[in-house]
């Protein structure tokens, strides 16, 4: 992924920075409990809520289960419809094809479409370096890139941010960009929207390029399909003759029928909304179909690789794909409201990064190897993912494959990884539990050895013991444990083995 | 019906009232509960910090342990999910790496007749009214693996709306985490210590006495977070208080 992550700390640090934050604290807690509770009711108007989630989840892994077959097909439409197709098996690879096809062009300029496709292989960046400038048009984008900030949320990228802060990049960076905001801009959601509306119009009249991702892909007919609230993604898909579109290949529906189950739950499910202000769908060039005219003169989509293809080896962790990058599980985290997004070292925070991430990248980096156990396993993630990812099940799959190593893909290759660094303590221990556990004899003397020494317990303890007793008291440990006085009372009939 | 109490390591060496409140309470109810005494630990905590292989030993030992009862009873919501929902998944798991079917062979028979206390209580006995008596106010936290994972509904608020003498108070933010997690706590400190706070400041803003939940593991979380905080509340597992009577008052 994107080079400006490479050496972020491990989960614990990098969220220590967000708790100890009020400002940040208050302004995710606000911004997660709001769009949480709509969500919910906004599900609950449904009735067959469970059989779309069911069918979300089928039609994904059909598709999955195919993948080689889809990609075709969609390459096929594409083509027919007059569209160019460029396979990328990186970031690397996509970002090369995207700079070399915006060059041909001769334009040093591009309006963005929101897409975390495009963030996850850091396309701005790469542009950047080739002298090519990249203006994200998505409000919340537009907030993150004038502060030369990182998104913290998959849906609503300035989530960190609140009206006042936005006021201030906006008063002190569009000058920068383009057209500046007005000297006396307030905070009021109305004259943030009106600065952004005409800074952003400049830029939208202008542009000859656009780039997108995309929510959906349906292989019958080679259609890119983007879902937004703004209108900004349809100015950029519209107005600029050439449309170059950098895809996941997990994003493949079969058919348009597959599409009236996502376009129910992925609106309800991110925004809260029955549907969403603007659906763009759009296939190939104007010119490639027969009767039509509007669309851009050239059109290329970019399938991205990028590590899906190592996912998809993964039995319990191929699930993973199925994701429509809703948001409801970082709005329903614990963990995520506390630790902030940009805890979590990728464009993809809360527990769907948390398992997306270390299957993308591999689990080599510090972030990525801590990341699985960014969760107390809570579950409320797989209670309202659309198409039931069982993300706990899979992040402890993951702090398996941490631990213990073992087979995976990378690259395409198979591998067995080793252990990670940093868990022999804690291996130590387990085994040592493991065998006290198998042995009750040795259990009930350590419980015995607790219970007799009970008076030079401290409440707090030293070093490591910190990380519990830092927060809070220990318990006591009472004066026998359950099995003496169980034997004492009721004779142990079953005995000790 | 033979039933065996499954108490979890944790509350055999750390909180035996809640053990001797369960015994107390099935026999009131014409239960006769046995403990068989080469129970140990479920694997819980090897399996979710990812030591799948190391807790398969454990779910062995706890199917040969409980295999000849006809219920096995825990006051433990995660320690019953870990057995309901998980054993299965392990006995799967061994499957496709090749190692037959001898794992989920072996725990086949006592997962379906593994309990959570107040499921055993109110779907398996049928009652609701225990005949408890308890004179404080109290609010209840739906703990998540007893609330995801086996599903315990409105059981535990049902029970503790019948006990005489209770006052239970709504908890703001119930369903959300305590912030307990097993090896979260330690792993992740801050965020925990961020959750077990929230969660304790929700509590304190009821003015429950009390705060119940049918876990220890997550009360101990909470209760260290009171006590530090100075709270003056206090954490009681919903065993004692569903054990206690006017002639034995728990406190």
């Amino acid at each position: 992924m994107s080079g400006m992550y490479l050496g972020m700390p491990a989960f614990p640090e990098a969220a220590r920075t967000a708790v100890r934050n009020p400002t940040l604290r208050g302004n995710l807690r606000h911004a997660t409990h709001t769009i949480r509770d709509k969500r919910a009711r906004a599900v609950a108007e449904l009735d067959d809520w469970a059989a779309l989630r069911e069918a979300g989840k089928r039609i994904k892994d059909h598709t999955l289960r195919r993948l080689d077959h889809y990609l075709v097909q969609v390459e096929e439409a594409v083509t027919a419809a007059g569209g160019t197709v460029h396979w990328a098996a990186d970031a690397d690879e996509a970002n090369a094809i995207v700079t070399r096809l915006v060059k041909e062009t001769g334009e040093s300029e591009v309006v963005k479409v929101k897409s975390m496709a495009t963030q996850e292989i850091g396309l701005n960046e790469a542009l950047e370096a080739e002298g090519i400038h990249a203006y994200e048009t998505d409000l919340a984008e537009l907030i993150v890139q004038l502060g030369k900030d990182r998104p913290s949320h998959i849906l609503v990228p300035a989530i960190h941010r609140n009206r006042g802060e936005i006021r201030d990049i906006f008063r002190s960076e569009m000058s920068e960009w383009g057209r500046p905001a007005p000297d006396d801009l307030t905070d009021t959601p109305a004259e943030l929207a009106e600065a952004a509306r005409l800074h952003l119009r400049e830029k939208f009249l202008r542009a000859k390029v656009g780039v997108s991702g995309a929510n959906f892909m349906v292989a019958e007919t080679g259609t890119l399909v983007v879902v937004e609230s703004e209108g900004n993604g349809r100015m950029c898909l519209t107005l600029p003759e050439t449309l170059i579109s950098v895809v996941g290949i997990e994003k493949i529906v079969p058919t348009w029928q597959d599409l009236e189950v996502f376009l129910q739950t992925l609106p309800r499910s991110s925004t809260a909304e029955r549907m969403n202000p603007y659906t763009s769908m759009w296939t190939g060039t104007r010119d490639g179909r027969a009767g039509e005219g509007d669309g851009p003169r050239t059109f290329h989509l970019v399938l991205l690789d990028n590590g899906r293809t190592d996912t998809l080896a993964d039995e319990v962790g191929r699930q993973a794909l199925r994701c429509i990058r809703c948001s409801a599980c970082l709005n329903v985290c614990p963990v995520y409201e506390r630790a902030s997004g940009h805890a979590y070292g990728s464009v993809y925070p809360g527990p769907i990064g948390a398992i997306l991430s270390p299957q993308l990248r591999g689990t080599g980096s510090e972030i990525d190897a801590s990341l699985p156990y960014a969760s107390s396993l809570c579950g409320a993630c797989y209670e309202v993912c659309p198409v039931a990812i069982d993300i706990p099940e899979v992040l402890v799959h993951l702090r398996e494959r941490v631990v213990q190593g073992g087979p995976a893909v990378r690259q395409g290759n198979k591998v067995v990884l080793k252990p990670a660094k940093g868990h022999a303590a804690e291996r130590a221990a387990m085994r040592a539990a493991q065998w006290a556990f198998t042995h009750p004899g040795a259990l009930r003397t350590g419980q015995r050895l607790a219970s007799r020494t009970r008076r030079f317990h401290p409440r707090t303890l030293p070093g490591p013991g910190r990380a519990w007793s830092g927060s809070r008291d220990l318990p006591a440990v009472p004066a026998e444990p359950f099995r003496d006085w169980w034997q004492r009372t009721h004779g142990g009939k079953d005995g000790v083995k | 019906m033979r039933v065996a109490l499954f108490l979890t390591c944790v509350n055999d060496t750390l909180y035996p009232d809640t053990g001797r409140a369960v015994v107390k309470l099935l026999t009131r109810l014409g239960v006769e509960t046995d403990f068989p005494m080469a129970q140990t630990c479920c694997g819980q905590a090897h399996y979710n910090t990812g030591y799948r292989h190391e807790a398969e030993p454990l779910a062995r030992h706890f199917s040969d342990v409980f295999k000849d009862y006809d219920a096995i009873v825990t006051p433990s919501g995660s320690c019953g999910a870990m057995v309901r929902e998980l054993y299965p998944r392990m006995g799967e798991r061994a499957r496709a790496e090749g190692r037959g079917d001898s794992l989920a062979a072996t725990v086949a028979p006592v997962v379906p007749k593994t309990y959570e206390l107040t499921e055993f209580l109110v779907d398996v006995l049928g009652v609701t009214d225990v005949g408890a008596y308890y004179p404080h106010t109290v609010t209840y936290h739906p703990t998540c693996h007893g609330l995801r994972s086996l599903g315990l509904g409105d059981r535990p608020r049902r029970l503790l709306e019948a006990v005489k003498g209770l006052e239970l108070v709504e908890l703001p933010g119930a369903e959300e985490c305590c912030g307990f997690g097993g090896t979260f706590a330690v792993k992740n400190s801050d965020v925990s210590a961020a959750m077990g706070t929230d969660k304790v400041r929700n509590a304190e803003s009821t003015g429950a006495d009390v705060l119940c939940a049918a876990d220890n593991s997550c009360l101990m979380h909470i209760g260290g977070t009171m006590a530090r905080l100075r709270t003056g509340m206090r954490p009681v597992h919903i065993a004692e208080i569903l054990a206690s009577t006017e002639e034995a008052v728990a406190v």
